[in-house]
């Protein structure tokens, strides 16, 4: 059985870090060569961990899927990242930035751990700029800010809207220089498919090499998870298509708790939907809502003329415009946070005032700006973006308004840590959005690269050396061990079942019926039927996918369908433990909305007294119902609020 | 509740096309071209989804579907490639081929799709090749030598904003490789230069700029790629616009760097 324990230290917030770093255990140098230590993932936060890991002088082993560490998930992000340094003396501050995070996490994260990263934030910047990372820059030479939804202050560092490219090739830089001084070990192309145990601890992995399809065995005296989040489990999301929960689902089979499943973000401006052949949704940053106005037409029938292709936006007289963000919110307007932003724009939709050939999208102008600022200062905020758009919808956003709509973004649920970053299983660590993290039941924009960087660059290389040094002793195992040859043999036999299905339909088609079942059942708004009507679709959805599947080719070599059928298996379950979470959580709080509780006004409400807790799932075996646990949050530091942004 | 997945709108066109796809097994099997059609295709649709439509298609007719290399599919990730009609991502100006979209083609065309050829790149299977050249090259010296912490205030040296700029616009590079497939040399000289370049003109990567562009560019010479011989065909074929002034620095961190030999 499961015991969670959150291993807070001691004192008042603003000192538990330091007095965690002082009383801290350390190896020391001539002992860290002997300690390995497997990092699976090169986004920001595998790719900062490997690189300090390596710098400190542990033998460290890297795994990424991709043809290269720099093509990590986090190349995408576009917006910006988040950092106290209160550099536009707007008044912000560490609590500032904690408290934020905090309250736009509607309540439901770790108060020692969210302090702590408002507390490393600034370092974050430091570094960043040290490794040459080209950050925007104001005439008098010193660095920019600008803000994002739920914040007051500017506190968001950005690199023109390609900031998350160049922190993951700054970590990359580094992590490559790593690489050439012997201290890191570089796999590509390379999957891990199950993580061994060893006397209850972590003590390797199993990967497939996904150029010969060949299972190798890998032992180390700690293994940490920097695999991203899941939020491919809907098909259609703003993921990058390799983005997978599968080492997850691993580390959950292998007795890791799953915290909060279904805690999932929807980001509100994304390209619409455009057609059945879609294969992801694009995002355009959030902080196209610094500049840009959202609306849609106040009288429905300028909104069906609109529809039907006989009315452009453009036409529409001010006056018959409703910005129902700056109507409904006016102390944010445009700013609000991005489940508030997303509901909104589904309300509007719901109501039948979309537009677009769907309905189901609403207008992002910025008509205002360009008249303000001219065209050029706009140009110079989101050239790229506008490019991205114009290229995909073949639409000038000089001229007409974007077209927006909600899209599965990212995941705020994920393995459950401790403040080590440790999880339930001994040795077996986690970070970044494949952990469960600090953003509690929603994610302010620009805060992931930051928990991303902080985990790899400033806590993990602290924290994981309290581990490791109580295992100076232990030395390498050899891989022919009984439980490195038995995990072998199980993915074996699984790849082997899947190759043998030979059913009728192609993994994808498989894939996007579930993530009708997510996005219908387990997406912008949940309800009790509902969410129990997904459970039931999920089994046969995973009962379709087990006996009716199709992969052509074979297990040797490369074979793309069967990486894609390994991870659609993982997905299922986690679809279904999403809709579990969601099902048991009988609140609204940030991005997790259940109709049976709202305000009057449709915000949502949250019922403390019952749910102020991380809902962590302990796995039972196959088709046997996983049993939760609580994780109580305790709140000495802020005041529970209803979150208000009008 | 929101269906997902609409039916087409009767807005769109679509078209029909014959495709002309590069098949190998592996590494050092023959290769070979395959011819398919594909019919109704969206024109709002991208290149990839076209081929996502292709290898449906294959799968259901229980053939191997194509095998390419995507992820993103946003045109940062620098990971697909594709040699589409005889330009590295296509015909399209200053875009990947996962943000090509099919309305830059006519009904009845056929398109040829070829992996990057280049000695550089070796072909792991049908249109995917082996990029981790690109990786061992940065590793040679594509960094700025500084350890995690310990580093001054991110605001203690002002940097012009035009330095910046342009140390950003050289950053842009997202290793893709389509330099050296429109290189009749084979030469990786645009994406070294890129990255030569950005630390170059940065303060904090000045130090090291010399030894670090030669560095590189013995890497790349030794990993089997041409030399540079002004063509521009790189900057032709570059989807993220990198310029060949970035070469011009890049000599001349090159030439200090020989004087200081
Ligand atoms: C379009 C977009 C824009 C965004 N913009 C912003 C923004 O502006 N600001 C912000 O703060 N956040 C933003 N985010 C969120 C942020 O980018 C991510 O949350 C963050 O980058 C995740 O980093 P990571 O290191 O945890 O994981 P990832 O970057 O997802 O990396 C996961 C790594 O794990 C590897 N991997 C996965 N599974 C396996 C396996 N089984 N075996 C081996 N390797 C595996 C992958 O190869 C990859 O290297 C954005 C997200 C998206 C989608
Ligand atoms: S220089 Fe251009 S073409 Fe070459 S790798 Fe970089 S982005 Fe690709
Ligand atoms: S798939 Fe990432 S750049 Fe094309």
């Amino acid at each position: 059985m499961i015991k969670l324990d959150a291993k807070i230290p001691e004192g008042p917030l603003a000192q538990k870090w330091s007095n965690y770093k002082a009383n801290q255990k350390l190896v020391n140098p001539s002992n860290k060569r002997k300690l390995d230590v497997i990092i699976v993932g090169t986004g920001l936060a595998g790719a900062s961990a490997a690189s300090s890991l390596g710098e400190m002088g542990f033998n460290v082993k890297i795994f990424t899927i991709q043809d290269s560490p720099r093509r990590a998930h986090s190349i995408a992000a576009q917006g910006g990242i988040n950092a106290a340094k209160n550099y536009p003396n707007d008044g912000d501050s560490i609590f500032r930035l904690f408290y934020d995070t905090v309250k736009g996490g509607d309540y439901r994260a770790r108060e020692a751990n969210v302090y702590r990263l408002a507390e490393v934030s600034n370092s974050i910047i430091d570094q960043c700029v040290a490794q040459g990372v080209p950050f925007a820059r104001e005439y008098g030479g010193l660095l920019d800010n600008r803000s994002f939804g739920g914040a007051q202050v500017s506190r968001t560092f950005y690199a023109k809207g390609q900031t998350g490219q160049q922190l993951l090739l700054g970590a990359y830089q580094a992590l490559m220089r790593q690489v050439n001084a012997g201290t890191v070990e570089m796999h590509t192309r390379t999957e891990l498919v199950d993580i061994v145990i060893v006397d209850g601890k972590a003590r390797g992995i199993i990967t497939r090499d996904l150029v010969t399809g060949k299972l190798e065995k890998h032992f180390a005296h700690a293994v940490v998870l920097g695999t991203g989040g899941y939020g491919n489990a809907f098909f259609l999301s703003t993921n990058a298509m390799g983005s997978n929960g599968s080492a997850a689902l691993k580390a959950y089979h292998k007795g890791a708790a799953f915290a909060n499943p279904c805690f999932a973000q929807i980001h509100p401006t994304c390209i619409p939907v455009h057609g059945e052949f879609q294969s992801k949704l694009t995002l355009m940053s959030e902080s196209l809502r610094n500049d840009g106005r959202i609306w849609v037409p106040k009288k429905k029938e300028d909104a069906e003329a609109i529809r039907a292709g006989k009315l452009k936006p453009t036409q529409i007289a001010e006056e018959d415009r409703d910005y129902y963000l700056e109507r409904r919110y006016p102390a944010f307007g445009n700013l609000v946070p991005r489940d508030v932003a997303s509901r909104a724009a589904k309300e509007r939709c719901d109501a039948g005032f979309g537009v677009g050939t769907t309905g189901l999208a609403v207008y992002l102008d910025f008509k205002t700006s360009i008249e303000r600022l001219g065209k050029e200062a706009i140009e110079d905020r989101y050239g790229n973006l506008f490019q991205m758009y114009e290229k995909i919808v073949d639409d000038n956003p000089y001229e007409t308004p974007m077209m927006i709509y909600p899209a599965i973004h990212y995941t705020m649920g994920g393995i459950w840590v401790d403040y080590n970053l440790q999880t339930t299983v001994p040795g077996l660590f986690s970070i970044g959005e494949a952990n469960f993290s600090d953003h509690g039941a929603n994610r302010l924009g620009a805060s992931a690269l930051m928990q991303g960087l902080a985990d790899g660059y400033f806590v993990l290389p602290y924290t994981i050396q309290n581990y490791l040094a109580d295992d100076i002793a232990t030395p390498r195992m050899t891989t022919d061990e009984k439980e490195f040859v038995e995990a072998e043999k199980a993915i074996n036999d699984r790849i082997t079942k899947l190759m043998k299905i030979k059913g009728k339909r192609s993994v994808d088609s498989i894939h996007k019926e579930l993530g009708v079942v997510m996005w219908d059942f387990v997406g912008m708004a949940r309800n009790k039927e509902g969410l129990q009507k997904a459970l039931e679709r999920i089994k046969e959805v995973k009962k379709e996918f087990w006996t009716n599947v199709r992969i052509p080719g074979s297990e040797e070599g490369m074979n793309v369908e069967l990486e894609k059928a390994n991870r659609l298996a993982d997905f299922i379950e986690i679809g279904e433990l999403m809709a579990r979470d969601g099902l048991n959580r009988e609140e609204s709080c940030g991005g997790h909305f259940r109709e049976e509780y709202q305000t009057p006004e449709g915000e949502a409400l949250r019922q403390d007294d019952k749910f102020a807790y991380v809902s962590c799932w302990e796995y039972q075996g196959e088709d046997k119902a996983p049993v939760m646990h609580k994780e109580d949050l305790v709140f000495e530091n802020v005041k529970l609020i209803q979150r208000n942004y009008k | 509740m929101v269906q997902q997945f609409k039916k087409k709108s009767n807005m769109e066109n679509s078209i029909n096309l014959t495709l002309k796809v590069w098949r190998q097994n592996g590494p050092k099997e023959k290769g070979r071209f395959e011819t398919y059609q594909v019919s109704n295709i969206s024109t709002d649709s991208s290149f990839l989804e076209m081929l996502d439509v292709l290898n449906e298609q294959l799968i259901n007719e229980g053939k191997e579907p194509v095998a390419f290399d995507h992820d993103c599919r946003e045109g940062i990730c620098g990971m697909c490639s594709l040699y589409i009609n005889g330009h590295p991502h296509g015909p399209d100006d200053r875009v990947t081929t996962c943000q090509l979209h099919m309305r830059n083609f006519n009904d009845g065309d056929t398109i040829t799709i070829e992996p990057w050829r280049s000695a550089g790149f070796p072909v792991i299977k049908d249109l995917i090749v082996d990029r981790q050249a690109f990786d061992k090259i940065i590793a040679a010296g594509g960094y700025v030598s500084v350890n995690t912490g310990g580093v001054p205030d991110a605001n203690a040296m002002p940097i012009s904003k035009a330095d910046a700029d342009e140390a950003m616009d050289a950053a842009s590079c997202i290793g893709c490789g389509a330099c050296v497939a429109a290189c009749k040399n084979g030469s990786a000289m645009l994406f070294v230069s890129a990255k030569v370049s950005q630390l170059a003109l940065l303060p904090q990567g000045k130090v090291e700029a010399a030894r670090r562009a030669k560095n590189m560019v013995s890497k790349m010479d030794e990993l089997g790629f041409g030399n540079c011989t002004n063509t521009g065909a790189c900057e032709v074929e570059c989807p993220k616009g990198i310029s060949l002034a970035n070469i011009a620095r890049l000599n001349r961190e090159f030439i200090k760097a020989k004087a200081q030999d």
